[in-house]
């Protein structure tokens, strides 16, 4: 059998016409390009299949209605049909594209972990109690201002009220602590730090 | 002799749509007629 290709104006001129066979025909012709192209841009075969057969609803409706006037530029027009599309959905989901897991592309590239790592938290637990042997050897006054206020988050008021002191002898309590704590950070060339 | 350099391009698998999205299109297509009036369109789906 001769294998004569008709071209796109013709098939389009026919299935216009009434000839279901020419849509067949058409859509065999141009699947994988236009298909390529909404996946090169979507990147998901779900989302991409249903882009693919908005696309040819409108074409079918389009050339149905006879309101097509592109002879020879059928491809072109389908092309900008599914292109149209496409930024609907980029619109429609607020322009996020989706990722999907592939071998090539790992999610973990573009997501990271916040959270400490483990040696990070062994760090930051040994400066935890390093700082702790520190302020117990502060005097009781200084010590119990600095752990009322870092350790209980209570205000200099509430430290007065409790300790039975002005709020300025309070400031001054752990004004004094902190100095004396940095002191002996510097004598003994203790690091802290995560 | 004259060396090739030039690489054979590496197979692209082609991307088509599923079968049924293309069952789907061609159904579509001859169950849909649309008759239009002179201010407006109406589209008839056949069962």
């Amino acid at each position: 059998m001769a294998d004569i290709q008709l071209p796109d104006a013709l098939l389009v001129k026919n299935y216009v016409e009434g000839d279901e066979n020419a849509l067949t025909v058409l859509i065999n012709r141009h699947q994988s390009k236009i298909f390529g192209f909404i996946y090169s841009k979507i990147s998901d075969r779900d989302i991409s299949n249903d882009i693919f057969q908005d696309t040819f609803i409108k074409v079918i409706k389009t050339l149905k209605s006879k309101s097509y006037n592109e002879e020879g530029k059928f491809l072109p027009w389908v092309m900008r049909i599914a292109h149209n599309l496409i930024i609907d959905h980029y619109r429609k989901n607020k322009k996020m594209p989706m990722f999907r897991e592939t071998e090539e592309f790992s999610i973990f590239s573009i997501m990271s972990d916040d959270s400490l790592t483990i040696e990070n938290k062994i760090i930051r637990e040994q400066v935890e109690i390093d700082l702790k042997k520190l302020i117990e050897e502060l005097p009781a006054d200084q010590k119990e201002v600095l752990i009322m206020r870092m350790y209980q988050d209570m205000s200099f008021k509430e430290i007065s009220e409790i300790t039975g002191v002005s709020i300025n002898t309070a400031l001054g309590r752990m004004r004094y602590a902190l100095m004396n704590i940095r002191k002996v950070i510097d004598k003994h060339q203790i690091i802290l730090t995560n | 002799m004259a060396k090739i350099y030039s690489k054979k391009a590496l197979a692209i698998p082609t991307m088509k749509p599923k079968k049924e999205t293309i069952s789907f299109l061609l159904n579509y297509s001859k169950a849909l007629s649309i008759i239009k009036g002179k201010t407006m369109s109406f589209e008839v789906m056949a069962n």
